[in-house]
């Protein structure tokens, strides 16, 4: 579980975020929503420890992060996964080798015991026979499962998506969405996933975040996002056409 | 003005202090650094080769013609030729050459990466960002930087000889004679030194406008430039510097 306690993060004058109390549960899909600017990757940046908050802390299982002395910090990393709004794949190196990187790194695995795990991990994400090929060789979706086959190379407790289907098709973006709820069940990972995306709100949110402007506006799961009588979240949910149709009256 | 400097001084410094600590696991350490010596390297031998055979060529003649006079020795033109190559041109113009050549190559690889967010994340794989990726290629230039130089000195002279051969303004024996005469190790260690401290200056610099980029692609072409022109300039003020220390 992710406690975030009070986080207010600045740039030089600038409050980006406003003190933003909230929890991400273990097993469970998380969501943070919002609109573009809102501050949900800052949120996020701030989670993984990549921005420091002025204000607040953040707990993972008791652990505060942002205080904890470099080789615990380094420890509770190798526990988290992030895929990033752009894949940040390596372009230097193969995908195979790119799964294989955080093992060679953690890990003394033999060659093929690390082969395997890659193997393992691509299957998850449906990926197969791009082993030898280069990140600037894959589509913008078959980028997106790789970075997760390389989140996922070394088990983590922690997963962070940074926008995962932005970009995808409908389809494509559906099957993603299958896939972390997937991964998070079977794993029972604490997974946190910034998103914008209607649907993957209304399927996998089992608990949201809702940031408006930098302050958590709302918090529920998919059960009654539909139903709330936040006016703010109803402008947000119900700005396309599309949904307005389905707007219960 | 003044405090920009000493605020980027310090990022410097800051920033050093990351690259030189202990890399997380040493098999892939050495893997990178092996490999960064190989492009390095490589890349760099054939056009460092043909700048030296020119720069040989043209000092020799141009101090043939400059001392084309009964009364002094013509054996003075390949000793002043290799005095100039060994303990100036080579050094100095092929590190700057190679800051052209090699440091935008550093800035343009780690900019891009820090553009595209694989830096962050390395850093919250857990891995030290700058030590993982900046280290190996500074001890490859370190070592790649001197080498080249050793083989730039060795064309600039043949470059020379060659010369002295065709065009025939002196017999080639004298030349051979001034190349030899009062030779003094030192000069190489001299001049092997300057290359060590300019390859640092070259690569720390040119990763550190690479590590710092704010923003997108733009602000790569800005970085790539900006290395270059204050590595260029750290080395030929350190040029002076070292050659009052050492001399
Ligand atoms: N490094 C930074 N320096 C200064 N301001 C920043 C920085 N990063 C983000 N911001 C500001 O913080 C605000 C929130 O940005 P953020 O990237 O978190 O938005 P977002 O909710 O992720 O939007 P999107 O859905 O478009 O990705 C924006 O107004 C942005 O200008
Ligand atoms: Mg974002």
């Amino acid at each position: 579980m992710i406690i975030v306690d009070n986080v207010s993060k600045y740039f030089g004058e600038k409050q980006v975020l406003h003190g933003i109390n909230t929890q991400f549960e273990e097993g469970k899909v998380n969501l943070i929503i919002g609109r573009s600017g809102s501050g949900k990757t800052v949120l996020m940046k701030c989670l993984v420890g990549l921005f420091t908050p002025e204000e607040g802390k953040v707990l993972y299982s008791g652990r505060e992060f942002h205080h904890l002395p470099d080789n615990e910090k380094l420890l509770l990393r190798k526990e988290m996964g992030m895929v990033f709004q752009g894949s940040a794949l390596f372009d230097s190196m193969t995908i195979e080798e790119n799964v294989t990187f955080p093992l060679d790194m953690f890990t003394d695995q033999s060659e093929s015991e690390k082969l395997d795990r890659a193997n393992f991990c691509l299957e998850c994400v449906d990926l197969e026979n791009v082993n030898k090929l280069y990140p600037a060789e894959l589509s913008g979706g078959m980028k997106k499962r790789a970075a997760i086959a390389r989140a996922l190379a070394c088990n983590p407790k922690y997963l962070f998506f940074d926008e995962p289907n932005s970009g995808l098709d409908p389809k494509t973006s559906l099957l993603i969405d299958e896939l972390i709820t997937k991964i998070t069940h079977d794993f029972n990972t604490t997974t946190v996933v910034n998103t914008h995306d209607l649907n993957s709100i209304i399927t996998i949110g089992e608990t949201i975040s809702f940031i408006y402007q930098g302050h958590l506006e709302w918090r529920g799961s998919s059960d009654n996002i539909l139903t709330s009588d936040n006016a703010t979240l109803n402008d947000f949910i119900y700005a396309q056409p599309l949904t307005q149709r389905i707007r219960p009256k | 003005m003044f405090r920009q400097l000493l605020i980027t001084l310090g990022d410097y410094l800051i920033f050093l202090r990351q690259v030189f600590s202990k890399p997380a696991k040493w098999s892939v350490f050495l893997k990178k650094w092996v490999f960064e010596m190989d492009a390095m390297g490589i890349g760099s031998m054939l056009i460092v080769c043909i700048v030296s055979l020119a720069m040989g060529s043209v000092i020799t003649l141009q101090t043939a013609i400059q001392i084309e006079s009964g009364w002094i020795p013509s054996w003075t033109v390949g000793f002043v030729a290799r005095t100039s190559i060994v303990m100036e041109l080579c050094p100095t113009i092929i590190s700057l050459l190679l800051v052209g050549n090699l440091g935008s190559r550093i800035t343009a690889e780690i900019g891009s990466m820090r553009v595209t967010e694989q830096i962050d994340a390395l850093e919250v794989m857990g891995i030290n960002p700058a030590s993982h990726l900046v280290l190996p290629k500074v001890l490859a230039s370190l070592i790649v930087n001197p080498v080249l130089c050793v083989f730039s000195i060795a064309f600039a002279l043949f470059g020379g000889f060659a010369t002295v051969w065709i065009t025939g303004c002196i017999t080639t024996y004298h030349f051979i004679d001034g190349l030899t005469y009062c030779f003094r190790v030192y000069d190489v260690v001299y001049a092997l030194t300057k290359t060590c401290v300019f390859a640092f200056v070259m690569s720390t610099v040119a990763s550190f406008y690479g590590y710092r980029i704010e923003g997108g692609a733009l602000e790569l072409g800005k970085a790539s430039t900006q290395g270059i022109v204050v590595s260029s300039f750290v080395i030929l003020i350190l040029n002076v510097v070292i050659t009052n220390i050492m001399l």
